[in-house]
């Protein structure tokens, strides 16, 4: 299953400290589903404000972007413009 | 899709045209914000506070609304008084609250410079008069400036709602610390037990301005039917429509927003200060109202970056290998929470494969301009310290500066302290480049010296919408929605010029409005030839098809039976029959006949653009008598992937540079003097 790394302290309020997780999504979008079910609130921030790394690939609002079986899925802040 | 960066045979990608908005700009046909004007419009000036903090107890506008030729007065009570709600827009993350007391201050103005009443009148000298009849009764209220003074306890609190993010347990008093974040890999006592050698250091950033060109300016007029359009001058034109709908409550439906050309943004314009108020004045006045800052407004209330104090421990062994990394970065927010204190954090360390990383950031508000994006936000503050200090750690060791960078360069596979695992990067070979540069052998002279810094931005795709059409005489036009502030309208061209397989004479690119091309994010985090780009390159290929379809319609065969070669259609094989080839501009004189007119519009969110790294090496003497510091020699080299069109490259890496030395030589933001 892929495994989801919070690195940052702003998603690790949501999850109690948890900093690694296994989801059973295989897209983006669905992995923000499940996230919200586990730790209510966690989808949502991620949705809104965060960008999602596959495998050192980084992804900003690509919900149906595919989840491979075993990738690790990092979740950084949105990178913002300049 | 056609992949540029992988291609070989280009013909137009990586070539120097002249540029297509050249000649306007240096004849002065060119239409800046400051340049356009309606017909009957009115003059906006903006009254600003002449207090760092203080409470506004009373705003008397009546003087100035009875003054003749005053068409329209406003303050924050002609605006929705809106609730806090984080977003992401424009430059980042933001609140609509923040961004609307920022607009125009209500209860408290929090910075010197703060808007704190508008006016239109018939005349500039007439709006003036108005400015000067406004009565506001302050309270004043102590203010703070530098950002360790605001973290302090006892410091005056700016607003008695925040309270710090980030910290268990949650804080029961207010705090100008808006937000504290902290990233760590591996240990970082273990790190440091481990090291031969251990340099450290505090350094100080000045707030410096980006110091576009052209000042803040637009006009704004809004209909009787509450039509609106803003003529402005942007890094967005999307992200002006955004703000202005939430900030004042209006439909998006029922706001256009036309592009002018930008004299610079650097990142300071992907956030409103002006649209909102020249619509509003629009509302009341029932006429076009333009609002120009001036070059001291830009200064006093448009963001700069931010200032920082960031300190730095690091530690190696003796044979170089960086086995502890930890910082603290202290950001001004200014007055309101949002430095770029979170790429600070990612960016500080990013160029090394170290085990165990430890920084910590605040976000930190004081009596200042809210801080605007500049180039690579947040990254300059922290790589800057990051590398005095591998600096020291090279000259305790005793080795060259750029053999400590190869030696823990971040590669393909390094885990990062945000918690990503690069791919395939180009750090390494950025600092090959350096070190086989004749700069770094060059002898130097009395009083010379030279350094070295090299550092990391992310680059990002997002959404963008371009369109391409092929006029009646085979000519083709372009459409994007990414204001064009460093190139972008010759890069679209001479992408679709190479996709086509026509000279890129032959492309006219333009800036869509918001009503005629659909959504783009803002011109910035270096996004705009990838991203836009990719539209416009899927657009083409549309393009190309529907041409096949039209040769094949000409010539009574299959769509399949047909190619597109050198910019035209030619039979696929010697079964397609022998036509000869059909050029775009026969095909297009026949579209009529054929279908009707050629052309489409992708929109994309694009996604997998590749991280940039760059390295500058810089000589300088100094004068020891008088600390006159001159440049001698720079040389930069940065990763860019294929360069599109390698003058704007360049141009973009010269200017970079520039601000560089600016930010470390000359500029600051000095108050109280």
């Amino acid at each position: 299953m892929p495994k989801v790394v919070i690195s940052g302290s702003t998603c690790r309020e949501f999850t109690g400290g948890i900093s690694e997780i296994e989801v059973t999504a295989d897209t983006i979008g669905r992995m923000v589903r499940e996230l919200d079910q586990r730790f209510p609130g966690l989808g949502h921030h991620v949705a809104e404000f965060m960008a999602v790394a596959i495998d050192g690939v980084i992804f900003q609002d690509a919900h149906s972007e595919k989840l491979p079986e075993n990738a690790e899925i990092v979740l950084i802040p949105k990178i913002g413009a300049g | 899709m056609t992949y540029i960066g992988n291609k070989s045979d280009l013909r137009v990608v990586g070539t120097r045209p002249d540029r297509p908005d050249g000649v306007e700009k240096v004849t002065g046909r060119a239409v800046y914000g400051a340049d356009f004007r309606l017909a009957g419009q009115l003059t906006g000036r903006i009254l600003r506070s002449p207090h760092a903090h203080a409470r506004i107890i009373k705003i008397d506008t009546s003087k100035a609304k009875a003054l003749p030729g005053v068409k329209a007065v406003m303050t924050a009570e002609d605006l929705p008084n809106i609730t806090s709600e984080e977003a992401f827009v424009g430059e980042g993350p933001t609140n609509f609250r923040d961004q609307s007391l920022n607009v125009m201050a209500r209860g408290k103005v929090l910075y010197e410079g703060h808007a704190v009443a508008a006016v239109a009148a018939m005349s500039p000298s007439i709006a003036e008069a108005a400015l000067a009849l406004i009565e506001v009764t302050y309270e004043v209220l102590p203010h703070v400036i530098d950002v360790e003074e605001a973290m302090a306890p006892g410091a005056p609190i700016l607003d008695e709602n925040l309270f710090t993010a980030g910290v268990d347990p949650k804080p029961t008093t207010p705090s100008n610390i808006a937000k504290k974040i902290i990233l760590k890999s591996g240990d970082i006592d273990a790190g440091f037990a481990k090291a031969d050698v251990i340099a450290e250091g505090r350094y100080v950033t000045a707030a410096v301005h980006q110091a576009y060109i052209e000042p803040h300016a637009c006009v704004a007029t809004i209909g009787a039917d509450g039509q609106a359009t803003v003529y402005a001058s942007s890094q967005g034109h999307f992200m002006i429509r955004s703000f202005c709908a939430k900030l004042l409550g209006m439909e998006i439906s029922n706001i256009r927003v036309i592009p002018l050309e930008i004299g610079g943004g650097f990142g300071g314009k992907t956030i409103v200060y002006l649209e909102p108020v020249a619509l509003k004045l629009s509302q009341i006045s029932g006429k076009p109202v333009k609002l120009v800052m001036t070059r001291e407004e830009v200064f006093r209330a448009s963001g700069p970056t931010s200032g920082a104090v960031v300190e730095v421990k690091m530690g190696a062994m003796k044979d170089g290998t960086i086995v502890a990394a930890q910082a603290v970065l202290k950001y001004q927010a200014g007055a309101f929470p949002g430095s770029p204190v979170q790429p600070g954090l990612m960016c500080a360390f990013a160029m090394y494969d170290i085990a165990n990383v430890h920084v910590t950031g605040y976000d930190v508000i004081s009596n200042r301009a809210k801080v605007a994006a500049y180039r690579a936000p947040g990254a300059p503050i922290s790589s800057y310290a990051a590398e005095q200090v591998v600096d020291d750690l090279a000259r305790q060791l005793g080795m060259d500066a750029i053999t400590i960078r190869e030696k823990n360069a971040a590669k393909a596979g390094t885990k990062t302290v945000y918690g990503v695992t690069f791919p395939e990067i180009g750090y390494e070979a950025v600092l090959a480049a350096a070190k086989s540069h004749a700069h770094w052998k060059a002898p130097l002279g009395k009083n010379q010296g030279r350094g070295i810094a090299t550092g990391f931005w992310f680059n990002i795709g997002g959404e963008s919408s371009a369109s391409v059409f092929v006029n009646e005489d085979g000519s083709v036009s372009v459409v994007s929605g990414s204001p064009d502030i460093g190139g972008s309208r010759a890069s679209m061209a001479m992408m679709a010029a190479e996709v086509l397989g026509i000279p890129v004479d032959n492309v006219r690119p333009i800036i869509g409005d918001t009503a005629s091309i659909g959504f783009t994010n803002v011109t910035g985090g270096s996004r705009v030839t990838y991203a836009t780009g990719m539209a416009t390159v899927q657009a083409t290929e549309k393009v190309i098809e529907q041409l096949k379809q039209r040769a094949a319609m000409i010539w009574d065969i299959s769509p399949d039976a047909v190619d597109w070669k050198d910019g035209q259609a030619v039979p696929a094989g010697a079964n397609a029959g022998g036509f000869d080839p059909l050029s775009l501009a026969a095909i297009a004189a026949k579209a009529g006949k054929t279908g009707g007119p050629i052309g489409s519009e992708v929109s994309v969110n694009a996604q997998g653009a590749g991280p940039g790294f760059g390295a500058h090496i810089c000589d300088v003497e100094v004068d020891r008598e008088t600390g006159q510091t001159t440049i001698i020699r720079y040389t930069a080299i940065q990763d860019v992937g294929r360069a599109i069109h390698p003058s704007y490259v360049e141009g973009q890496i010269q200017g970079g540079a520039v601000q560089g030395i600016g930010w470390a030589l000359n500029e600051e933001y000095i108050y109280g003097a």
